[in-house]
């Protein structure tokens, strides 16, 4: 398991390209988080179901963000160095 | 044996003189949704009855749907928006549903067709909220009550991820697409796999299961990209309209 004979610049790369994705990790629980609370809240108050809904999306779209970031230096990081 | 990416390589069909003349799948897959979605919504509206027949009450009950999206998301002042909504809610469906058609291409896995629509609408809502709050639009670059002392960290952040907002919507919809082009075909890769194991091959059904399951998965993942990709529009045009 020498590192030091690792000469194929391939096996670092699909190596780096994992490590990349453990950042999508925290978005997944972030998401589980943020539909786990509408539904919470809709179940207590399902007259707000609309305006939550908005905030839902607005929120769930930061929150995918970063898992996509991750995705795209993942992405990058097998394609494009 | 299993090559998951090659379905989403672009070829050409008839090459013409200049790149921009060539056909390629894309554009045959591109026009074949809007004509299949054209013809529908012509069936749909040719022969209007009080009482409607099966097409009228589609197109009726998607343009009822599109409108009530609008309303709640972006407001009243955002109906004037919705033959753009609405075009690309349908747009972004009719490509995500006609991908799952087997041997044809999945026009939305294609980075570029989805930031072509996202900086569309990233222009449109500078257009939109220049127009209509003037230079009060930079306002939403600065977030209420914020201590003076974090405004030189919170304004760079918050221009940064106003950029970032096409990226995101383009690259989240390409992403969800690509992803499930690839589980389904990794999943007919086992059947086919499986199949050629001699005594086993019958167990080529567990994952034939499988992939029923997540075809109907992916019919929902389709629709549901579009819905999300109309629904952050109409919430970034509600900040261009409303303010932050």
């Amino acid at each position: 398991m020498a590192v030091e004979g690792v000469t194929d610049l391939g096996v670092l790369k699909a190596l780096g390209a994992g490590l990349a994705a453990i950042g999508m990790v925290g978005s997944g629980v972030g998401l589980g988080l943020a539909f786990g609370k509408f539904f919470e809240a809709v179940g207590r108050q399902p007259a707000m179901e609309d305006r939550l809904k908005t905030y839902l999306f607005i929120g769930m779209a930061l929150i995918e963000a970063i898992a996509l970031f991750a995705f795209v230096i993942a992405i990058m990081i097998i394609f494009v160095i | 044996m299993i090559d998951p990416l090659h379905q989403f390589a672009v070829s050409p069909i008839v090459t013409g003189t200049h790149a921009f003349l060539t056909v390629t799948n894309q554009t045959v897959w591109t026009g074949a949704a809007v004509a299949a979605l054209s013809l529908i919504f012509l069936l749909g509206v040719s022969r209007m009855r009080l009482v409607p027949g099966r097409m009228q009450a589609f197109v009726e009950l998607t343009f009822e749907f599109v409108q009530s999206l609008t309303r709640d998301t972006a407001g009243k002042a955002a109906l004037p928006f919705m033959p753009l909504i609405f075009t690309i809610f349908l747009f972004v469906a009719a490509l995500n549903v006609i991908s799952l058609v087997p041997h044809s291409f999945a026009v939305t896995s294609q980075f570029a067709t989805t930031a072509y629509m996202s900086v569309l609408v990233l222009v449109m809502v500078i257009g939109v909220g220049f127009y209509k709050q003037g230079l009060h639009f930079v306002a939403m670059f600065v977030p209420k009550g914020t201590p003076w002392w974090l405004l030189p960290l919170i304004t760079p952040l918050e221009i940064i991820l106003f950029f970032c907002r096409p990226f995101t919507l383009a690259v989240r919809l390409a992403a969800n697409m690509v992803a499930g082009h690839v589980l389904l075909e990794m999943f007919a890769g086992f059947c086919i796999m499986l199949v050629g194991l001699k005594w086993l091959a019958a167990t080529a059904v567990f994952p034939m299961l499988m992939l029923i399951a997540i075809y109907a998965l992916e019919v929902f993942v389709a629709l549901l990209q579009a819905y999300i990709f109309t629904v952050l529009t109409c919430v970034y045009l509600n900040e261009a309209l409303h303010g932050h």
